[in-house]
């Protein structure tokens, strides 16, 4: 009798297996088809920034245009994109002099002499928008996510305010929007580009040095540039599949 | 080795209980997971539109130059033809939408122009720069430069 038993639960066990993958069939046909968005189709396009370090100028506009257009609080320590400036003394690679005083929002007074032998240069930096990104593999409840266009976005009415996320992305792109105790970050102004404007930092880039690019459009100049010029990625040994391309990076920039 | 299925009950009761794990499955599933979660991956689609619900404050420089076009003309014949409206005149999409409702600034040039282009040491080697203290201690840019196509004059 009681092995009987034993047999009985052993069985109801791979049964249970069974409604498992049950349930998972069941989710898979219930996946239909996403809601239709007018004129924007969110599995045509596959977004990537270009930044060319060599034409940046660390005039700041791009700073103050995303602070405006996307609502970012104005205390000087919260950020979608920022501008870094680098000095280095020669040849020294491993220890670069970072500043950014309010992340450029104010441009960057002189602060270094003329003729010390330094390296000086602008790097800006804003969310690079990781194929494979370490920000949405901690997010505990979906709220931080790939769309399908290759943006990362944040589901800010699910967002628990944990920050995991923040301390996940090696790029530092992430902060918790006081007002709403929600994680914020660039989402490639995607109120814009889904209606076929650049975002706001291209538009008020003087120089060129940042351009928005679709890798899905065949036509995008994206591509052309992508072959002619040697880019890199930010921290390329993290494997983040980051899309913010940069031209003419220097090795010290972290 | 018993019999475990031998009796008709006990096949009975397993489908019972697999039939009342998949109703206990489905109704947590209703209530927790919220809706369009796992259409395109883990995430909701509504959150897509969310993102999208924001109103523009940069009007795009296409959108200047429906009307403004022959600013734009001039400003593309130039070296500023990379710049847009909106960097020196400030971020106008709700003059796009309704010119009365917001006016366009005229920006002092002095102050605007060096933003660019005072000189510093991090600033690319071609990039046009002045101290403007040594350059024009005094007086407007545009008295000698035009602002839309800086040509030297």
């Amino acid at each position: 009798m009681n092995e009987g038993r034993r047999e009985f639960l052993q069985m109801s066990g791979h049964l249970l297996w069974l409604t498992g993958a049950a349930a998972l069939a069941y989710d898979y046909v219930l996946a239909g088809e996403p809601e239709a968005a007018p004129n924007y189709k969110v599995t045509e396009h596959w977004w990537a920034m270009i930044i060319d370090v060599e034409k940046c100028i660390g005039c700041g506009n791009c700073v103050r245009a995303c602070k405006e257009e996307n609502d970012v609080p104005r205390e000087p320590f919260y950020f979608r994109t920022w501008v870094e400036r680098y000095h280095l003394p020669e040849g020294d690679l491993e220890h670069p002099v970072v500043d950014s005083p309010n992340g450029g929002y104010d441009g960057f007074p002189e602060k270094y002499r003329e003729g010390d032998g330094s390296k000086n240069f602008f790097v800006p930096k804003l969310c690079n928008q990781c194929a494979h990104s370490p920000c949405v593999q901690v997010c505990p409840v979906g709220a931080t996510f790939e769309s399908p266009d290759g943006t990362v976005l944040v589901d800010k009415d699910y967002c628990l305010g944990c920050r995991y996320c923040v301390q996940a992305c090696p790029y530092g792109c992430r902060f918790i929007d006081p007002r709403t105790n929600t994680v914020d970050k660039c989402n490639l102004c995607y109120h814009r580009i889904t209606k076929g404007l650049t975002t706001a930092c291209c538009e008020a880039c003087p120089t060129g040095s940042r351009q928005l690019g679709d890798l899905k459009n065949p036509k995008d100049p994206i591509h052309e540039f992508l072959r002619t010029h040697k880019v890199q990625v930010l921290k390329p040994h993290m494997a983040t599949g980051s899309k913010a391309y940069y031209n003419g990076l220097d090795g010290s920039v972290r | 080795m018993g019999r475990p299925f031998g009796d008709r009950e006990h096949l009975v009761r397993v489908a019972l209980l697999f039939a009342g794990g998949f109703a206990v499955f489905l109704l947590l599933r209703a209530l927790l997971v919220p809706e369009g979660f796992g259409v395109y991956g883990h995430f909701r689609v509504a959150a897509l539109d969310a993102n999208r619900q924001r109103p523009l404050v940069y009007a795009g420089r296409s959108a200047c130059a429906e009307c403004h076009s022959e600013e734009a003309d001039l400003l593309r014949s130039g070296k500023h033809a990379r710049v847009g409206c909106e960097a020196c005149h400030g971020a106008l999409a709700r003059h796009a939408e309704d010119p009365a409702a917001q006016k366009a600034v005229r920006p002092d040039s002095r102050s605007v122009c060096l933003v660019c282009h005072e000189a510093n040491r991090a600033k690319p080697a071609g990039f046009p720069k002045v101290v403007v203290a040594d350059h024009a201690p005094q007086g407007s840019c545009a008295d000698c430069h035009r602002p839309h196509a800086p040509t030297p004059q």
